[in-house]
């Protein structure tokens, strides 16, 4: 795959089911994509980790695992950055439902710490309500020399 | 693949070695079984040998956490031991380091255990 243009976007989408198979599918996906643009591989972990991450509040708790329920996943591609847009077809999600991860009295809960995650490893990060129903978050790495 | 997980004495202290994925569904369920069957079994000096997992996510570092406090509210201790720089970062980032005692040297964690 070659580099476009600054200014031109390549896309792709891919519809997945709300399954724990698709959650690896999805972090592979995006640890290919981060190798072709050229991350280093630290990078492309990290990059597969945030990716991997919110397929699993997609899946788990957008759509609870729904047969019915499919995950929206957009890949865009510029000279720049590499960007993931994930949404599910769940009820909706307010970000300030969860509750700090690093607060001293939240640092021995079992759950919580995805987003924390995401937002370690990507250079922008914004989770909204999604067109048509569910939530969406838009995970975006730029390249080192952009 | 999945994570694989066997267990062994060093004197009274049981160094279970991980390897693998410890990740949401099958891999985390395996390691936090294992983690609760020996503290079930009165285990009380656990060390945890991440030194072959290519791979943790948050709900491993879950179950991490969830075995942690399983054995610490009975008493004991739950240490780690031949962390890759990968899951090093995650402890860092996640603030555990600061919960967990965590060691290059198996000799030197298995002496650690009062």
């Amino acid at each position: 795959m070659g580099w476009r243009d600054s200014g031109e976007i390549d896309k792709t989408q891919i519809t997945l089911d709300s399954t724990l198979e698709s959650v690896d599918e999805a972090e592979a996906i995006a640890t290919r994509e981060a190798k072709n643009m050229g991350f280093e591989e630290d990078e492309q972990g990290q990059i597969g980790m945030a990716v991997r991450e919110w397929m699993v509040n997609a899946v788990v708790h957008g759509n609870r695992y729904s047969g019915k329920k499919k995950v929206h996943m957009e890949i865009e591609r510029t000279k720049e950055s590499l960007t993931f847009v994930i949404g599910d077809e769940g009820e909706g999600f307010d970000p300030a439902s969860v509750a700090d991860p690093l607060a001293p009295e939240n640092l021995l809960r079992q759950s919580g710490r995805g987003i924390l995650l995401v937002r370690a490893f990507m250079d922008e990060f914004d989770i909204h309500p999604r067109p048509g129903g569910g939530t969406e978050a838009r995970l975006v790495k730029h390249r080192a020399n952009s | 693949m999945s994570v694989k997980l066997t267990s062994r004495q060093v004197g009274d202290v049981t160094v279970i070695d991980a390897a693998g994925r410890i990740t949401l569904g099958e891999g985390a369920s395996a390691f936090r079984d294992t983690i609760r069957d020996l503290a079930a079994k009165g285990n009380k000096k656990l060390l945890v040998d991440l030194g072959e997992v290519s791979y943790i996510d948050s709900s491993g570092i879950g179950e991490l956490v969830s075995g942690f406090t399983t054995v610490t509210n009975n008493g004991g201790q739950l240490k780690l031991v031949g962390l890759s720089k990968r899951v090093k970062d995650l402890l860092q980032i996640t603030k555990l380091y600061t919960v967990f005692e965590v060691f290059d040297d198996e000799a030197e964690a298995i002496r650690s255990f009062k």
